[in-house]
């Protein structure tokens, strides 16, 4: 596979908005994608008191349809996949025989044999190779569809008003998807989203995305950047895939345990089932710094244990993260030092979310 | 946020910084384009009063919610004064780069330094 310096990188069909907008584009898993628009904490904040839209268009997209598409899934996808009714949706964990994460993911159920799964940008060729190759003995057809979708996240306390004021009936509830017209353009709209707001997210045809976007923002959207995408995650300690988590790490050590169903024999149950029973020699912990300073991805955490992801907080107004550490110092309320370039600083160990949202779960 | 300025009287070091010379003492600043490319700081701890800084090699950091970044010096000597308001105001360094957003203030070790920096004309060049 080329890699990103060898290749142009991809825009998505909202390019020309962002650039007009004024917003700092960042190359991101190969795309160049807006990482600010007026500024990561305006952004943040108005998601959390108002609106914002997020062009996610980076992100992949499976399509997998036939009568066994239901049993396909259920052996590749860490939870239960028969527990997502029609118009449903489900977070899950895609694994390795070892129990090493090899993605996570979004699955909605749009009928009974058709499923379509939204991937991460770094990992949808590898993702979608993964799932191919493991089909062969399925009555399944495994289709990419990223080339076929723009995705709009609608985020905050205000997104689902805003988006039903332009949509043709009735928005879907949280974890589950629908097909209607929004501003006219027919699309998926799944009650899903990254930031720990009630919102929406919106799967559509690219060459449409330009016009449901500029009704988004006239509506009162803010346009947000991957930098507040990424505030507005971990404050609510949502796991980024390729920071608080990877293929060296496990399900139960990453503190997803929730989302697998060893039961189901998918691929890497039995590790998994193996990593609850005896444990794990490192734990995911949410953490806040006490007193200044912001911790970032690297830094190590004294007596063992690295940040995984460190940013500034606009909600709490200090430094948080995520990071392991040794399961005996995992505890809430534990103390920690880390290590930021040379500085130490202290840190408590929260329990999550660091960030408690008003009114809305947290799925 | 101010738009971009770049005044006659500082002069500049490729890597975006200031410095203001007169008698023997500079003070030191990042310039528009630098806090720009930064985005808004939320944290800066000044350095150490007293401690040396070398033209070229970083002497403090600057954060904002994205990224730390560090700060070239863009001339030597010993840290004089450090501008301590701007641990509770850090935003300054955004909204005054050249003014209240000031980092520290250096008494120089080699008077002939400066004239290895830019004016404001070369260092606009820089960035075009």
């Amino acid at each position: 596979m080329p890699s990103t310096a060898e290749t142009a990188l991809r825009r998505t069909t909202l390019h020309e908005r962002h650039a007009a907008a004024g917003a700092k584009l960042v190359p991101f898993a190969g795309w160049e994608m807006p990482v600010q628009y007026a500024g990561i904490r305006d952004e943040h904040l108005a998601v959390r008191r108002h609106a914002g839209v997020f062009d996610v268009s980076h992100m992949g997209q499976v399509q997998t349809c036939g009568p066994q598409a239901p049993s396909f899934l259920q052996h590749l996808l860490s939870n239960d996949v028969r527990r997502i009714p029609e118009g449903g949706a489900q977070y899950s964990l895609l694994c390795r025989e070892d129990g090493g994460i090899l993605d996570d993911l979004f699955t909605y159920r749009l009928a009974e044999c058709d499923f379509l799964t939204v991937t991460n940008a770094a990992n949808h060729e590898h993702d979608l190779a993964w799932m191919q190759e493991r089909a062969a003995g399925f009555d399944v057809d495994v289709i990419d569809r990223a080339p076929e979708f723009a995705m709009l996240a609608v985020q905050g306390p205000a997104a689902r008003e805003l988006v039903r004021g332009l949509a043709d009936g009735a928005l879907p509830s949280r974890m589950h998807c629908c097909q209607r017209d929004v501003a006219a353009v027919p699309q998926l709209i799944c009650g899903t989203g990254y930031t720990g707001e009630d919102g929406v997210e919106l799967l559509l045809d690219p060459g449409q995305a330009p016009a449901v976007w500029d009704a988004l923002v006239s509506a009162g959207a803010t346009p947000c950047g991957l930098g507040a995408r990424d505030t507005l995650r971990l404050e609510v300690c949502f796991h980024l895939y390729g920071n608080d988590m990877d293929e060296r790490r496990n399900p139960i050590e990453a503190g997803l345990g929730w989302c697998c169903k060893e039961a189901t024999g998918f691929i890497g149950a039995d590790a998994v089932a193996a990593a609850r029973a005896d444990g794990t020699p490192e734990k995911l912990v949410a953490f806040s710094i006490e007193g200044p300073g912001i911790a970032r991805q690297g830094n190590p955490i004294k007596g063992g244990g690295i940040v995984t992801s460190g940013t500034f907080s606009p909600c709490l107004e200090r430094g948080i993260g995520m990071g392991y550490v040794p399961a005996e110092r995992a505890a809430p309320g534990t103390q920690i030092e880390i290590d930021v370039r040379g500085t130490v600083r202290p840190a408590v160990i929260e329990r999550k979310p660091l960030y408690q949202t008003k009114g809305s779960s947290t799925a | 946020m101010t738009d971009a300025s770049y005044p006659d009287d500082l002069l500049y070091h490729p890597e975006h910084d200031w410095a203001r010379v007169a008698d023997g003492v500079a003070t030191f600043g990042i310039t528009w384009y630098a806090q720009e490319a930064l985005g808004e700081v939320v944290f800066y701890e000044p350095p150490t009063v007293g401690s040396n800084v070398t033209k070229d090699e970083p002497y403090t950091e600057v954060e904002s919610v994205k990224a730390v970044s560090d700060v070239i010096a863009p001339l030597s000597g010993e840290i004089v004064e450090v501008n301590a308001a701007l641990a509770d105001k850090p935003e300054m360094i955004n909204d005054e780069p050249y003014g209240e957003g000031w980092l520290v203030k250096v008494k120089l070790s080699d008077p002939d330094e400066p004239g290895s920096l830019l004016d404001a004309t070369a260092y606009k060049a820089s960035l075009a």
